[in-house]
C-alpha cells in the first residue's frame, strides 16, 4: 500500500451543534425536539390516569401538582412545541397525501387548510366538552 | 422483496403524529387551565371519572396515550441519532420498550377506573 501522506479528513462539525449553522437545519431540529415536549406530557396525562384510577384523593393532589411554577412553565413551553409540531405536521400532509381527482391533484393549500379546519373543530370540541365554556 | 419491519414502526409513528398534531395542543391548554387554578368542569375528579368510566372514553384514552407515546419514541431515536448517539440498535430498543410499558400502564389504569 501507498503511504498516504495527507492528513486525514477532520469533519469539523460538532455532533451536537451542527444544526446552529443553518436557519433550516434549526427548524428542522426544533421540529424534532418537539416529540421531547410532547413525550413528557404524555406521561403526565398517564400519572393523570394513574391517580384518577387510585380516587378521589389521589386525583386532586395529582391536580394540585399541576399548580407548581414548573408545572406552568412546561405547560407553557410544550404548548409552544406542541403547535409548532402541528403546523409542521399539518404543512407536510400534501406530501404524505396528495389526493388525485381525474387529471388534476388537489391543491396543497385545499388539503393544509381542511386539516387546519378539522384542528379548530377537534379544539372547539375538546374545550366545550371539558365544559370551559 | 427485503423483509423490513419499518412499515410496523412507522405505521403508529405516523398515526401518532397525526393525532397528537390534532389534540396535544388542546389538551395542554386544559390541563394549563386547570395548573392556573381554573379546573374545567370536565377535569375536576367527577368530570373525568364520569367520562373515564365509559369504555368508549377509555378506548380513546388508550389510543392517545399510546399512538403520542410510540410517535416520540420513534422520533427521539431519529433525534439521538441527530446528535451524534450512532448506538441506532440499542435507543430503538430503549425508547420502543418505554413506549409499550407506558401503553400497558395506560391499559392497568384505564381498567382500574
Amino acid at each position: 500500500m501507498a503511504k498516504v501522506n495527507s492528513k486525514p479528513y477532520q469533519r469539523e462539525i460538532s455532533n451536537t451543534r451542527w444544526y446552529w449553522r443553518n436557519e433550516t437545519y434549526m427548524r428542522y431540529i426544533a421540529r424534532e425536539l418537539t416529540c421531547v415536549f410532547i413525550g413528557i406530557y404524555t406521561v403526565v396525562l398517564l400519572v393523570g390516569i394513574w391517580r384518577l384510577s387510585q380516587g378521589q384523593v389521589a386525583y386532586e393532589t395529582f391536580l394540585q401538582a399541576l399548580r407548581s411554577p414548573m408545572s406552568i412553565v412546561f405547560h407553557l413551553v410544550a404548548l409552544a412545541f406542541s403547535v409548532y409540531h402541528s403546523v409542521t405536521w399539518f404543512n407536510l400532509t400534501p406530501k404524505a397525501l396528495p389526493i388525485q381527482i381525474g387529471e388534476q391533484f388537489v391543491a396543497d393549500r385545499v388539503i393544509i387548510g381542511a386539516h387546519y379546519l378539522g384542528w379548530a373543530v377537534v379544539s372547539v370540541v375538546f374545550i366545550f366538552l371539558a365544559g370551559v365554556f | 422483496m427485503a423483509k423490513s419491519n419499518k412499515p410496523i414502526v412507522w405505521g403508529p409513528f405516523a398515526a401518532g403524529g397525526t393525532v397528537t398534531a390534532f389534540v396535544t395542543p388542546v389538551l395542554i391548554l386544559l390541563t394549563l387551565l386547570a395548573a392556573l387554578g381554573h379546573v374545567p368542569d370536565g377535569l375536576t375528579y367527577e368530570g373525568m371519572h364520569g367520562f373515564a368510566s365509559h369504555w368508549l372514553a377509555k378506548l380513546a384514552i388508550f389510543a392517545v396515550i399510546t399512538l403520542s407515546l410510540w410517535s416520540s419514541a420513534h422520533r427521539l431515536r431519529s433525534t439521538f441519532f441527530d446528535f451524534g448517539l450512532r448506538r441506532d440498535k440499542q435507543i430503538a430498543t430503549i425508547v420502543y420498550f418505554m413506549a409499550i410499558i407506558g401503553a400497558l400502564a395506560s391499559l392497568m389504569f384505564l381498567y382500574c377506573i
